[in-house]
């Protein structure tokens, strides 16, 4: 009986001391770093989730052979856990919860969209552990006060601001008349809340201001508004649906307006499926590979594209440009911490001031990347070919915008 | 309330016009939804997956180098098939049984094509090209897609087509005549079983062409079916089963209806407005039934 008793305290004790230690060893398994990361492999964003992932992996692997990352003398390399959210926000809320309790992790990486790491920040800070992410743009991600959330991409509502200002430019300084047209969805409504401010501060007046409802396929009733109004630029938002309907039937319906600004031209690769069609159309992105940004784990932007694409056999969008450079600043603030405290990680997150290929990554309060600016870029097209210009801003662009954008009988 | 196009009366003339080819091309839709439900009494939550199945199969033409409009003939054939085989692997052992039961069955058809879709073609918007050009009108402030006008007339034709088949075939006249009475139908030696899995074949097929027309006038996605499901259910409610000038008026009026509400009330108030319409054709519909049955009595 007695030995019995023994042999069963014996094993309890050494199940509870391994179990212990494997949640305190789990944010950092001998010389490796371990972050988390819920990323949509399967369902609706599951081809931007591949983005996130590859971006993620391909920055995994350039720190660990360029010598890792060096904490209080020790050198590490990091790792990804990462799960399958299937593009659902309940499951990636569930995820989270499940890589900090359950994997013990210390450190995570965003999901890919809005939606997602509107799920997780919660999770990730009631249980306050840092969260570096790419892919979250919503604006009402930095308005809840969050302390541990870092986004390196700048918001949504400066997604399209600058194009305003740029068409109010061309304007001669004086305000122009503005028709819009955003799905109802919380990230192109974001953007719109951007137009609306940056309407405001020019004095520029909206005469069309359309909610596309989410499951609408047809904008011809808004095209027509617009042919009967005439306004100076023409804003759309929409994800790839609408960025492709909207080329679609301004191309049909013959629409000529000066300027056309518009968001998710890349993701839904514009340029290729629409062809000439979509010339002119300028664009807000969050990077550019010909940028003239500079790290020395990646180079610059070309050299992070040929690279990237040398690997996974695609061009990296900027969803992969983003989720690489997340990791950089995390072995940034590794090493400026000089610890594994998470504390005293998310401290240094705070602090960051750094440039990479990617751009200028500095936090505001809210943890919002305040140094870079979006990047607007025109579609050119050469013969049949038509590639993405980078116009603005002025400071690092490549090319000149054309504006007003030729009428199309004259094309 | 926006008076703009009262100010510019040109922009009902477009109006009209968009909604009229839209409705068609729904109308199409429903007219295959009504026949399946009419003569299996099945509802076809499916339906819009199996019209985006269509598209993207005009759209694998198209990234082939054949014209995507060959779509129209190609697509409905395997799509025929496609729906043949999903009658053989599931329709059949739900089709006698409740409705309920049968609207379960072919959600989680329609869940499982959605996935399937994404898996295979990628969650990717895509469009294919047709390169039609555009008629325009009155110096060119009433413009025509001539995408959608090959969409309507495709859909017309294939529409009157299959009424001829229908009166004139012998499928066809088994079809009608499982529709009216299934019992008595096979009583007389039509096999029943032959006729629900052509029906469904058909209505796949149908599925196939506005797919294929959908690929060159709007968007692709494996997400984006419910849309088009939702649509032709009110068509169908709207018109009744078995009544396929009805489908096709209800089709080209509810088009009609949701452009001027787009351009009256607002974008955002567009769908809501076609169900409010919906909402309101149903009470006065229980309204003017509930009148005669007093009459009756």
């Amino acid at each position: 009986m007695k030995i019995k008793n023994i042999i069963i305290t014996f094993i309890s004790a050494i199940a509870l001391v391994l179990s212990s230690s494997s949640i305190s060893l789990a944010k950092v398994v001998g010389d490796k770093i371990i972050l988390g990361a819920a990323v949509s492999l399967t369902g609706k964003y599951s081809t931007n989730g591949e983005h996130t992932k590859n971006g993620y992996n391909f920055a995994v692997e350039r720190i660990n052979s360029m010598g890792g990352i060096k904490v209080g003398g020790k050198t590490y390399k990091f790792d990804i856990i990462y799960y399958d959210d299937e593009s659902n926000s309940g499951r990636a809320a569930q995820l989270a919860e499940r890589l900090i309790k359950q994997d013990g992790v210390q450190y995570m990486l965003g999901p890919y969209s809005s939606g997602l790491t509107k799920a997780i920040a919660p999770v990730t800070e009631e249980n306050k552990i840092p969260m570096v992410e790419a892919n979250g743009a919503s604006r009402s991600l930095f308005t809840k006060g969050y302390k541990y959330l870092f986004a390196v991409l700048s918001a949504a509502n400066q997604y399209l601001e600058v194009a305003i200002d740029l068409a109010v430019e061309k304007n001669g300084g004086n305000p122009v008349k503005i028709a819009m047209a955003f799905e109802q969805d919380a990230f192109s409504q974001d953007v719109r809340i951007g137009v609306v401010e940056a309407a405001k501060r020019t004095g520029s007046k909206i005469i069309i201001d359309d909610k596309l409802p989410k499951e609408l396929n047809d904008m011809a009733a808004t095209l027509a508004k617009v042919k009967a109004t005439k306004p100076d630029v023409l804003v759309v938002s929409g994800h790839s649906k609408g960025a492709l309907t909207a080329i679609r039937q301004i191309a049909e319906m013959k629409v000529d307006v000066k300027m056309l600004a518009m968001t998710h031209c890349d993701a839904s690769k514009l340029a290729k499926q629409h062809g000439k069609n979509s010339e002119y159309a300028l664009c807000a992105a969050q990077w550019h590979k010909s940028l003239s940004y500079k790290d020395k784990f990646f180079g610059d932007g070309m050299k992070y594209d040929k690279e990237f694409k040398a690997q996974f056999g695609y061009n990296p969008p900027y969803q992969a440009a983003e989720s690489s450079a997340a990791l950089l600043v995390w072995k940034d603030a590794f090493e400026r911490a000089n610890s594994l405290d998470k504390d005293k990680v998310r401290d240094a997150l705070s602090k960051t001031d750094m440039q990479t290929f990617y751009g200028n990554i500095k936090f505001s309060p809210a943890g919002q990347n305040i140094a870079k600016p979006m990047v607007l870029f025109q579609v050119r097209c050469e013969g049949d070919k038509c590639e993405n210009k980078v116009v603005a801003p002025t400071k690092w662009a490549a090319a000149k915008l054309v504006h007003p954008v030729p009428k199309w009988s004259e094309r | 309330m926006d008076l703009l196009i009262f100010q510019a009366p040109i922009l009902m003339v477009q109006a009209s016009l968009d909604g009229i080819l839209l409705g068609i091309l729904f109308a199409l839709i429903a007219y295959g939804m009504a026949l399946q439900w009419g003569v299996m009494n099945i509802i076809n939550i499916a339906q819009g997956e199996l019209v985006i199945v269509g598209g993207y199969i005009a759209y694998f033409m198209y990234k082939a180098g054949i014209h995507p409009g060959f779509g129209i003939i190609v697509s409905p054939i395997i799509m025929y098939f496609v729906g043949w085989g999903l009658y053989k692997l599931v329709i059949n052992k739900v089709v006698d049984r409740d409705l309920f039961i049968s609207i379960l069955a072919t959600f989680g058809i329609s869940i499982l094509t959605q996935q399937l879709m994404n898996f295979i073609f990628g969650s990717d918007v895509v469009v294919a090209q047709s390169n039609f050009g555009t008629t325009m009108f009155f110096d060119g402030m009433v413009t025509l897609p001539n995408a959608k006008i090959f969409a309507a007339i495709v859909s017309i034709a294939f529409a009157i087509g299959l009424v001829i088949y229908m009166r004139k075939s012998k499928l066809g006249r088994a079809i009608r005549a499982t529709a009216q009475n299934a019992r008595a139908a096979k009583i007389m030696g039509v096999n029943t079983e032959k006729v629900y899995a052509a029906t469904f074949g058909i209505n796949a097929a149908l599925c196939g062409v506005a797919g294929s027309l959908i690929a060159i006038t709007f968007t692709l996605h494996p997400y984006v079916g419910l849309p088009y499901t939702v649509r032709s259910f009110m068509i169908v409610i709207i018109a009744g089963l078995g009544n396929l000038p009805g489908v096709a008026l209800s089709g080209m009026g509810l088009g009609v209806f949701e452009e001027f509400a787009d351009y009256i009330l607002g974008t955002e108030f567009r769908i809501g407005s076609v169900f409010t319409l919906l909402v309101l054709i149903l009470v006065y519909r229980r309204f003017k039934l509930s009148r005669k049955r007093e009459y009756l009595k």
